[in-house]
């Protein structure tokens, strides 16, 4: 009798720690979740709210901003007219991506496809030191490398900086993503699928060109979708090499301007408050916004990817 | 053409294409340690950085980006390891689910700069932080966060289900197994990417700019005690890192010597994040020998 009030005593005592123990667990990772949420909402939210301002408070028309071409913020008669900056994001990452993109597939297929095994422990080191490269010093050595070089092709006209540099810079940067994205993508792919093109007599590039390129389209263009992200949002390093000019880019060899570099540049010499401040976070926002449009881009192309 | 031809030619472009890229890499190393190895030295790597007159080091820069690297880790993991194990152990393939990957996802792609601005906002500004230790440290914990999320999760869902089965088949709680049976299994992938996404957070300027602010205050680094503003670790003085250094004196230019400055200091930074890569392979083979008593590495 005793024994068996004891062992109950002992088992109740048990579960109690058991359950106390998850309690803990669930609070702890529940609250990181939690914090999380809490932290993407109050980006979003204050963000927004200064963002919005502009147009609110300051009543600055939202169509100007988006496509007016004059961008004079000081002065009397001040306009906002937003469109040279980003239509110098899209420009440039768009460049790059049209650069990078076909280089990082060739070297997807390099190390899958041409040279299995081996390429891919040349390759996947160089990738990942690439990737790891902070984008400062991508900056730097587009400063005091490519501008001169382009400037020197050019045949002196220019200074170099612009549109051509910018996007080059990007394109090594934006390099490593696509390329592991469509490393990952090839990896995947069964292996019936190649052997079957094989067994039919279809040649190597046969293979690759009608097989493997259109099955995996959506998981290719996922990688130049996330590559145009990660550009459109880079600051720095375009910064330091497309010139900083507010107009809209005429050629490739004149210099621009773009939302980030803009931002980056005037942030700390306008006052808070003032609608000078405020239009640099309506383009923050815009920034948020392009975000969004490419992760919904990613998720329906990820959607056509069931094979 | 013949199929062969087009084939070849093919096979020559891919090839091609591949070794550019490493041409680039060897290109881009190569220039940085040539250009910038010659210029460092001891007295570079230590003394104060100069304003106007050429000549100065990196030294408060260098001090400032490991301490920053510090006390975002202390933010960043915690933080990160009770969302990546939420996300590996305890969520149910939901509605709800979906959403936390949706705003995982999300916060990964936000470009740094916005997150540097909002910690602008809310850090520098509104809780009246200033340029700070603090408001950088959080801002970079923020931009480290998703990815120090999915390091745990892979990390957690690489660990064999039996491992976790024979935890349950001992009447162990869920809480227990995670932290006594999962946790050590995962820990050497869990130790490599934190390393590797300490690389990251070490290069980090845009979203630094605005929240650690782009001047050191003169440091005394006598002076241990966190509350003096002239003390190193004082968590509320603001503080130039070594990526805010070479991207300030390249967009001002006051100094004669910014080329040789920032070619210094890229240096250094690009042999920092090499390390990083070195120490995360080498130390998460050692962590895994020693905890798991095995001797091969698969």
């Amino acid at each position: 009798m005793e024994n068996n009030k004891a062992a109950a005593n002992n088992k109740r005592r048990g579960f109690a720690r058991h359950q106390r123990e998850d309690m803990i667990g669930k609070i702890y990772t529940y609250l990181c979740v939690l914090m999380l949420i809490v932290v993407i909402v109050s980006i979003v939210y204050f963000v927004a709210s200064k963002g919005l301002a502009t147009f609110i408070t300051d009543g600055v028309s939202p169509f100007e901003f988006l496509f007016g071409t004059h961008w004079s913020p000081d002065g009397t008669n001040p306009s906002f007219g937003a469109l040279p900056f980003i239509a110098g994001s899209f420009v440039v990452s768009m460049l790059a991506a049209l650069i990078a993109g076909p280089l990082s597939i060739c070297a997807a297929l390099f190390m899958t496809e041409i040279v299995p095994g081996k390429g891919k422990r040349i390759l996947q080191p160089v990738i990942e030191l690439l990737s790891g490269i902070p984008s400062v010093v991508y900056g730097f050595i587009g400063l005091t490398v490519l501008v001169p070089f382009i400037s020197t092709v050019s045949g002196g006209n220019t200074l170099g900086y612009g549109v051509a540099a910018g996007a080059l810079v990007l394109s090594v940067m934006i390099l490593p993503t696509i390329t592991s994205i469509a490393a990952d993508a090839l990896a995947s792919l069964p292996r019936g699928m190649r052997e079957a093109s094989y067994a039919l007599g279809a040649t190597r590039w046969q293979t690759i060109y009608r097989v493997i390129l259109p099955t995996l389209a959506p998981s290719l263009w996922t990688g130049i979708i996330l590559g145009i992200a990660r550009a459109f949002g880079e600051a720095l390093a375009v910064q330091m090499v497309i010139g900083n000019a507010p107009f809209l880019p005429k050629s490739l060899l004149t210099s621009a301007s773009t939302l980030t570099s803009v931002i980056t540049l005037n942030m700390t010499n306008t006052s808070t408050g003032s609608v000078q401040n405020n239009v640099l976070w309506s383009m923050a926002l815009m920034l948020l916004f392009m975000t969004f449009v490419f992760i919904i881009i990613v998720r329906l192309l990820q959607r056509r990817n069931k094979l | 053409m013949n199929a062969k031809t087009a084939d070849k030619i093919a096979t020559g472009v891919i090839i091609f294409f591949a070794i550019v890229i490493v041409a680039i890499l060897g290109g881009l190393l190569g220039f940085i340690l040539v250009r910038g190895l010659s210029h460092i030295s001891w007295d570079f790597l230590t003394s104060p950085s100069q304003n106007f007159k050429a000549g100065g080091g990196i030294g408060p820069q260098l001090f400032n980006s490991l301490f920053l690297l510090v006390l975002t880790m202390i933010i960043t993991v915690p933080l990160g390891l009770g969302g990546g194990i939420y996300m590996a152990e305890y969520a149910k393939e939901n509605k709800i689910t979906g959403f936390i990957r949706l705003v995982v996802e999300v916060l990964s792609s936000f470009p740094s700069i916005v997150v540097g601005l909002f910690g602008l906002l809310l850090f520098v500004n509104t809780f009246k932080l200033g340029y700070s230790l603090l408001a950088g440290a959080i801002a970079l914990a923020i931009f480290n966060l998703p990815l120090m999320v999915r390091i745990t999760e892979q990390s957690f869902r690489a660990v064999p289900r039996e491992q976790k089965e024979a935890g349950l088949a001992l009447g162990l709680s869920k809480w227990k197994i995670i932290t006594s049976i999962l946790l050590p299994v995962a820990l050497p992938s869990l130790i490599t990417g934190t390393i590797l996404a300490a690389g990251r957070v070490f290069g980090e300027a845009a979203a630094l700019l605005f929240t650690s602010g782009m001047t050191t205050p003169p440091l005394d680094f006598t002076d241990w005690n966190p509350l003096n503003p002239r003390s190193p670790i004082n968590p509320l003085r603001s503080a130039e890192t070594l990526a805010v250094h070479i991207w300030k004196v390249n967009s001002e230019g006051r100094i004669p010597d910014a080329k040789d400055v920032s070619a210094g200091a890229s240096a250094v930074l690009v042999i920092m994040v090499l390390i990083f890569n070195l120490i995360a392979r080498w130390f998460g083979r050692f962590v895994y020998r020693k905890i798991t008593a095995s001797k091969q590495v698969n």
